[in-house]
């Protein structure tokens, strides 16, 4: 769990389970939990620590609950995967907002296109409801369950 | 409460709580154990408590847990007072196997196959994010998303008689291109003619094994070492892209709040939403189909220039195993129109059903059950017996029993390559941790699968088929 002044927080972790990919991701804050969630996701597909923040993509999203919108938060980075090659590789500014009906998230996303230097070493179909959870409890975890 | 045994192969979860209908598990006593280890049978329960299902939630030898649906899940639902979900489907729609026969045995392409496979690597895009070699503009998207195989058929890709051997004549006619968001035509542009990755995979295979000389003579499977071509891959990003969006659509306009699991999310079939997914996942499917009969052209492209012909080279069907359908079905006595959904389920339609095409009308129709990575595969035939005991459904294949994770954490990919090699098979990937993720130590034993459809009368095994030259995705 996020603790100030740890030295290197962990950030997200992959869980185990049988046919899919399963991670929680960690934060102080709900953003902090969200942005971790994006990378938690990259990594499933790419070393997001060897991509260069070359290329700024703001990205904004709606969502009726928590839930939604980091479901749509984190399919905003699968399409821009797969629609633009684009490589996350930090996320910054996230900010959530109350909204009529709902939330806002927006964010700048930091990143490269695809090219020979970096691995592809798995396929992510889709981001899931299944098993998601949002908690608040000495910071918050969030819990995503991706198709692969 | 507990899984009560009926015989051998059949378990049965009461209707208790909020569930409408009894769930039904067709499994070993070992194969129970692997489902029992997840979350299946909860998920089956869950299903057995949408409305209008009718007579029972099925679940098949090979089930796993999924999100919503289990994977492995047959449910059909009453056409007025029942729902459509695309949780029901999967992400992958018309995820789906196609088998080629051909005239070649095993010793006549021994020396070629390296050749082949190399020739169907360059041909066949595959890998995560691989964009396919078609350049398309939206309108001809919408064309292929409307017509499927056709459109392909018509553009070169494949034979005319490929389309009666493909479940619905490779398209589904209730298909709207307009229910398809422009996000998912986006994904879908440049990856028709795609393999794609994870699980999907293409394989030249021999026969191993005839166990119904009839049946596998009607298929064009003449004898053992006779060589197969298997293509295992569905929808791409535009089939992920249609589920995501649906299940964010029903949710808003139906609610989540009831529900055991979000991805259970549903509309009544005749509502507006669930009209507009039904058209949407229809549109999905063609596109799946025009993407297999394009791999198949390519294959069969490759067998010609490397063998000098490619005749011969029937397809002998192509079945789709995460679909829903209209179908007509018994219930309590009265025919009725349902629609039946399949997620990680095989159409196993029996003789004399309209669906299945003429050529195959005296054994029942083909099914296509694909082995894990480098292991056997096997062809069935539909069963009339399967109407009653699972809307006509069997098995897709072997079901996972390792997570991804815990596979690389045992298997190293180019491991897995040299044991492959030291058996004479031969294995191209884009990745190496993909096949260790894919390690056949991963997925459950297909031949036990197999074995309890052919026993409790789901689907007959007609052959069995092992791996020449594995393209893993």
């Amino acid at each position: 769990m996020a603790r100030e002044g740890a030295p290197a927080m962990e950030r997200y972790r992959i869980l185990p389970h049988t046919a899919d990919g399963k991670f929680q991701a960690y934060g102080e804050t709900l953003e902090e939990a969200f942005a971790n969630a994006a990378l938690a996701l990259a990594s499933l597909v790419w070393d997001w620590e060897a991509v260069e923040p070359a290329e700024r993509r703001p990205v904004r999203v709606e969502g009726s609950d928590h839930e939604q919108l980091l479901v749509r938060f984190l399919g905003e980075v699968l399409y821009l995967f797969e629609t633009r090659r684009f490589l996350l590789g930090r996320v910054g500014d996230v900010r959530i907002r109350r909204r009529p009906g709902g939330f806002g998230l927006e964010a700048t996303l930091a990143g490269e296109t695809l090219s020979d230097r970096h691995e592809l070493h798995g396929d992510v179909k889709a981001v899931t409801y299944h098993d998601l959870k949002i908690e608040a409890c000495d910071g918050f975890t969030v819990q995503v369950v991706v198709d692969m | 409460m507990d899984a009560r045994k009926i015989d051998e192969n059949t378990w049965e979860l009461p209707a208790e709580g909020d569930m409408r209908v009894p769930a039904r598990v067709y499994a070993s006593a070992r194969l129970l154990q692997d489902i029992r280890r997840d979350q299946t049978l909860a998920q089956a329960r869950n299903v057995a408590c949408l409305p209008g299902i009718e007579r029972m939630s099925y679940v098949m030898p090979d089930a796993h847990q999924g999100y919503g649906f289990p994977i492995g899940g047959v449910a059909a639902f009453d056409l007025d007072e029942g729902i459509i979900s695309p949780g029901g489907v999967g992400y992958d729609i018309n995820c789906g196997v196609r088998l080629l026969r051909t005239d070649h045995d095993e010793a006549d392409i021994a020396p070629r196959s390296k050749e082949l496979l190399a020739g169907i690597v360059r041909e066949v895009p595959a890998g995560v994010g691989k964009a396919g070699v078609t350049k398309l503009s939206r309108d001809v998207l919408k064309d292929i998303l409307t017509r499927g195989a056709e459109w392909a058929i018509e553009n070169g890709y494949g034979r005319p008689e490929d389309l009666e051997r493909t479940e619905e004549r490779g398209r589904m006619r209730d298909a709207s291109p307009d229910e398809i968001s422009g996000r998912a035509l986006e994904r879908g542009l440049p990856q028709l003619g795609t393999l794609g990755a994870g699980n999907h995979f293409l394989e030249i295979q021999k026969v191993l094994e005839i166990r119904d000389e009839r049946a596998a003579a009607a298929f064009g499977v003449r004898g053992v070492g006779q060589v197969l071509v298997m293509i295992h891959c569905g929808s791409r990003g535009l089939g992920h892209q249609v589920a995501t969006d649906f299940i964010e659509t029903l949710g808003n306009a139906y609610g989540v709040s009831g529900l055991p699991d979000r991805e259970l999310v549903n509309a009544p079939f005749k509502s507006a939403e669930g009209q507009r997914y039904y058209r949407a996942m229809c549109a999905a499917v063609n596109y799946a189909f025009a993407n297999r009969q394009m791999i198949a052209h390519w294959v069969r492209e490759v067998f010609g220039r490397v063998l000098g012909d490619a005749r011969g080279m029937d397809q002998v069907y192509d079945v789709c195993h995460n679909v829903a359908k209209v179908e007509e079905h018994v219930v309590g006595g009265r025919s009725k129109r349902l629609v039946v959904h399949r997620k990680g389920a095989t159409r196993s339609f029996g003789p004399s059903r309209p669906e299945v095409p003429a050529l195959y009308r005296t054994v029942g129709q083909p099914v296509i059950i694909p082995g894990s990575m480098g292991t056997a595969s096997f062809l069935l035939a539909g069963t009339r017996e399967a109407e009653a005991l699972s809307f006509g459904s069997t098995a897709h294949g072997a079901g996972r029993v390792l997570s991804r994770h815990e596979a690389l954490r045992r298997f190293r990919g180019e491991r897995i390559r040299d044991d492959l090699a030291r058996r004479g098979i031969e294995l191209k990937s884009t990745s190496w941790k993909g096949v260790a993720e894919e390690a056949p130590e991963a997925y459950k034993d297909v031949e036990e699968v197999v074995r309890v459809s052919d026993e409790v009368g789901l689907g007959r095994v007609v052959a069995k088929l092992g791996p020449i030259a594995v393209m893993k995705g």
